[in-house]
């Protein structure tokens, strides 16, 4: 017993000294430079902050935009999930990885790709586009969970009398509910915070707690009023998160688990067929319009269709020592997203491991200290990214810390960044571990690595795969970069694609749409390698 | 070993740590600009072979997150040389009292009316023009005349024509809030609210950013639908200089340069805390010498502060110098930029 506590709080403390170091520190030096003097201000003060960037009001629309972008993101997302995680069916897996795609493309391309598809500014475009990058957090993340489920439980459920597809759906929809409460809370939690769709899509007219506290403390150099409002920001999250966590730790409970790729079916009837093509293709066609709109601007210019844009794209027209190649910049953006992923994956297991063996033994009542670990790991996800940039500034400022301006930062932030998704994916297939297996290892006398490798390893590869996806798409993506200070001999591909959108001309626009098809391509080959990677490992299989 | 030698070969490690830590392992000079910075690698070189420095360059985002961080960072700069602070932000910029003063000559050939930080702080580099551009082909393709001035945008037969960036969260936003300021003034019969209330009511269009509402919104550019957009006076040049061969002998857009452009300065400075005072200096210098200062055209899309300096032959043609700018003292933008953006969104976004 003591044992194994001690090894939970070994497991706690990798990740806590992370998020310690980059996340709370940082963070407690920026609000209290922010906050001290309105503090000292006294109570009128406070209150004329308060009023003044009108708190209510933005926290509520923030709320109403994040609520609708999740449901919309779950209507699309679960069919989805559901078909691409039971059936088999021509071109699932290229479909599953292009999926993933509007994860990692700036929102100033995305913006471009839906004006290029007459879409206007306002609420609609911004649900619209918050579904484009969120249902491959829903497919992900649920479609994982349905794929490991034992089909055996569904033959029991035929078995008892569940025998039309709905309520056998219902009762697949019940297993893995705790799932889609995590996709959901991820979902809105992004929407919640989203920053770039919001300013660029929504038009001026729709904000979000994000958008202010940057205009805020850039725009209007309030660094009170922007600590407040990312306060509160942090507040509405945490909130919400614990909230979660008491529903979640109601639900969770060992299954027994089965590879994905020998439970899937392929589609008997012509009805289910026809139901499986508009629930497989239709989502992923959804997502394949703006990205083939993106790809059809870089071969658009005054003079008709051509490459022109593609054989410009390796030329330094002017001699700039700040002009970054395709491939430099693509060499960067791939040096990031493994130092990222091998980051986010060596402090999200162990946080994955200490919040998921708390939730199996102490069942509903969580000691206080637990369920703050919990939060921590998730707090990252209610951060406000420019309140953060401007922590590293003052906080981490001194030798031997001085990272101010250092490369390292980059994918120290993106892991950051990424944890909370990379934790939530593999929280739930831990928990749902059967301990027996592993104490049976043991008894057989495996040594705990081999025990990990034999037991834990074969179920949870496909989750670390989907983890592992995740914390490379975010980094790809440069999630948060304006926030952080740039070094522009470490360009990355979004990097180059907005300094290519801040010229006029028409090759630059063009240009930076077919870095933006660099990127996706890129994005797809890694998401394809690491699950290429997982295919050969134990276990087998497809990451989902 | 004995104590007394373990006590000397503390005190030389210790030294060692604070040489490398004073910087005199020889030097480097970090620069901090915004991200639209840019400069040939040859001009750079020229630098680095004459002091013996190296340059690093570090990107603080926009010109108000560059500022920002610069504040920030006060104290313990991150950077020894700041680039990118404009006329807008220049009041921000010496009340925060990050800089340390010039201590070079500005060349003459720099005109007096650019040299606006009377306490010589701040060496004007740069000169950017907001100004509308149009969509040629749009307007000769319709009949309809090209605006001649700001009180024409309000007119019905330009409804739903315009489009603006957000003056809160972009910098030529705000340089065209200020223009129309300048232009309009705050009393008067027509002041300045009343012409956005009538804008507002024309219809015209707020977008994001300047990528957003150049590349989405105009019709000149991409997809967008608005022949009338917020931009520069040089982006007609880069049109010409950015096109898909063969190059077109006018560019599609044209820059309306006499409708109230608003002249945006950019300077640069010697950041307060610095170890390398000297260096510094001397690379503010090398900004407003010669050779950087034609380098500036293609590089950043903006005019030499120095009337002298040689511009390329697409500028010559197609990127004009406006005549009469309107003006505004910065010292009064200063005081009053915050204020007037949040009575603009008032009137215009809500």
């Amino acid at each position: 017993m003591i044992r194994t506590r001690l090894a939970r709080i070994a497991a706690a403390s990798l990740p806590l000294g992370f998020l310690g170091l980059f996340l709370f520190y940082p963070l407690v030096r920026v609000f209290a430079l922010g906050l001290g003097p309105l503090v000292r201000g006294g109570w009128s003060r406070l209150a004329d902050t308060v009023r003044g960037v009108g708190l209510a009001g933005l926290l509520a629309s923030s709320t109403l935009q994040a609520l609708a972008s999740t449901a919309l993101s779950l209507a699309i997302g679960l069919p989805t999930a559901y078909v691409f995680a039971r059936y088999e069916f021509p071109g699932r897996r290229v479909l599953a990885t292009v999926l993933a795609l509007p994860f990692v493309l700036p929102t100033v391309v995305v913006a471009s790709a839906f004006a290029a598809l007459g879409m206007g500014k306002g609420l609609g475009t911004v649900l619209a586009a918050h579904a484009f990058y969120n249902v491959s957090i829903v497919v992900r993340i649920v479609g994982t969970a349905w794929a490991n489920l034992d089909p055996r439980l569904g033959e029991a459920a035929r078995v008892l009398g569940a025998r039309r597809g709905p309520a056998r759906a219902a009762f697949a929809l019940r297993l893995v509910a705790p799932s889609i409460a995590a996709a959901c809370l991820l979902v809105f939690c992004y929407c919640f915070t989203s920053f770039g769709v919001v300013l660029l899509l929504g038009g001026p007219r729709v904000s979000t707690l994000e958008t202010e506290i940057w205009r805020q403390a850039v725009r209007l150099a309030d660094l009170g009023a922007a600590a407040l409002l990312a306060l509160l920001q942090l507040a509405a999250t945490a909130a919400l998160m614990a909230l979660y966590a008491r529903v979640q730790r109601r639900r969770s409970a060992a299954m027994r688990q089965a590879p994905a790729a020998a439970s899937r079916l392929r589609p008997a009837t012509p009805g289910r067929r026809a139901a499986l093509a508009a629930f497989g293709y239709g989502p992923a066609a959804l997502v394949l319009l703006p990205l083939a709109a993106i790809v059809a601007g870089s071969l658009v210019t005054r003079t008709g269709v051509g490459l022109a844009a593609w054989k410009t794209l390796f030329r330094n027209a002017t001699g700039s020592l700040f002009w970054t190649s395709p491939l430099e910049a693509g060499r960067t953006s791939l040096v990031f997203a493994s130092g990222a992923l091998i980051l986010a994956l060596a402090v999200g297991l162990p946080a994955a491991y200490a919040a998921a063996g708390r939730s199996r033994r102490e069942g509903r009542r969580a000691s206080g200290p637990a369920a703050l670990f919990d939060l921590a790991v998730l707090l990252p996800l209610g951060t406000s990214a420019v309140t953060l940039g401007f922590g590293f500034l003052v906080a981490l400022d001194r030798p031997p810390l001085d990272l101010r301006a250092s490369a390292i930062l980059v994918p120290i932030a993106h892991a950051l960044v990424a944890l909370p998704l990379v934790t939530r994916s593999l929280t739930g297939p831990i928990a749902s571990l059967d301990p027996r297996l592993r104490e049976a290892a043991a008894a057989l006398g495996a040594d705990p690595r081999r025990a990990w490798r034999a037991v834990d390893l074969p179920v949870l590869g496909r989750a670390i795969a989907s983890a592992g996806v995740f914390a490379f798409t975010v980094s790809i993506g440069e999630f948060a970069a304006s926030a952080l200070l740039a070094r522009p001999e470490f360009a990355t591909i979004p990097v180059v694609i907005f300094n290519r959108l801040g010229t006029p001309g028409e090759l630059m626009r063009a240009q930076a749409l077919a870095m933006s098809t660099v990127l996706m391509t890129v994005c797809g080959l890694g998401v394809a390698a690491i699950e290429a990677l997982r295919a050969r490992g134990p276990g087998g299989g497809e990451a989902f | 070993m004995d104590a007394s030698r373990f006590g000397r070969g503390l005190v030389a490690v210790a030294l060692a740590f604070a040489a490398a830590a004073c910087g005199t392992r020889g030097g480097e000079l970090t620069v901090l600009t915004h991200s639209s910075f840019s400069a040939s690698k040859e001009v750079l070189a020229s630098f680095e072979a004459e002091s013996g420095a190296t340059l690093r360059f570090i990107e603080g985002g926009d010109a108000g997150e560059t500022l920002g961080k610069a504040i920030l960072s006060r104290g313990n700069p991150v950077a020894d040389v700041i680039f990118g602070i404009d006329n807008t932000f220049l009041g921000r910029a010496l009340a925060a009292d990050i800089l340390e003063p010039l201590g070079i000559p500005i060349p003459s050939t720099i005109p007096p009316d650019l040299r606006l930080d009377a306490t010589s702080h701040l060496a004007p580099i740069d000169v950017g023009y907001v100004c509308l551009n149009a969509d040629r082909a749009w307007f000769a393709g319709r009949g309809l005349a090209l605006p001649s001035q700001l009180e024409d945008l309000v007119q019905s037969a330009y409804r739903g024509l315009l489009v603006v960036e957000d003056p809160a969260a972009s910098s030529p936003g705000l340089a065209f809030l200020l223009a129309t300021i300048a232009h309009f003034g705050e009393t008067g019969p027509y002041p300045w609210q009343r012409f956005w209330r009538d804008l507002r009511a024309n219809d015209v269009l707020v977008a994001g950013g300047w990528t957003d509402a150049y590349y989405n919104e105009f019709s000149a550019t991409g997809a967008g639908k608005r022949p009338l957009v917020v931009s520069y006076a040089t982006s007609p040049a880069a049109e010409v200089f950015y096109a898909a061969d063969p190059k077109p002998a006018e560019p599609p857009t044209v820059a309306l340069v006499s409708v109230s452009p608003f002249r945006q300065v950019e300077f640069a400075g010697v950041l307060k805390g610095t170890r390398q005072l000297r260096l510094a200096r001397k690379f503010v210098a090398f900004l407003l010498a010669r050779a950087f200062q034609e380098d500036i055209p293609l590089q950043m899309w903006v005019h030499p502060a120095d009337r002298g300096a040689r511009l390329p032959q697409v500028f010559a043609k197609f990127a004009l110098i406006p005549e009469r700018p309107e003006l505004l003292d910065p010292a009064l933008v200063d005081a009053r930029r915050d204020e007037w953006t949040r009575e603009w969104t008032r009137i215009v976004l809500q």
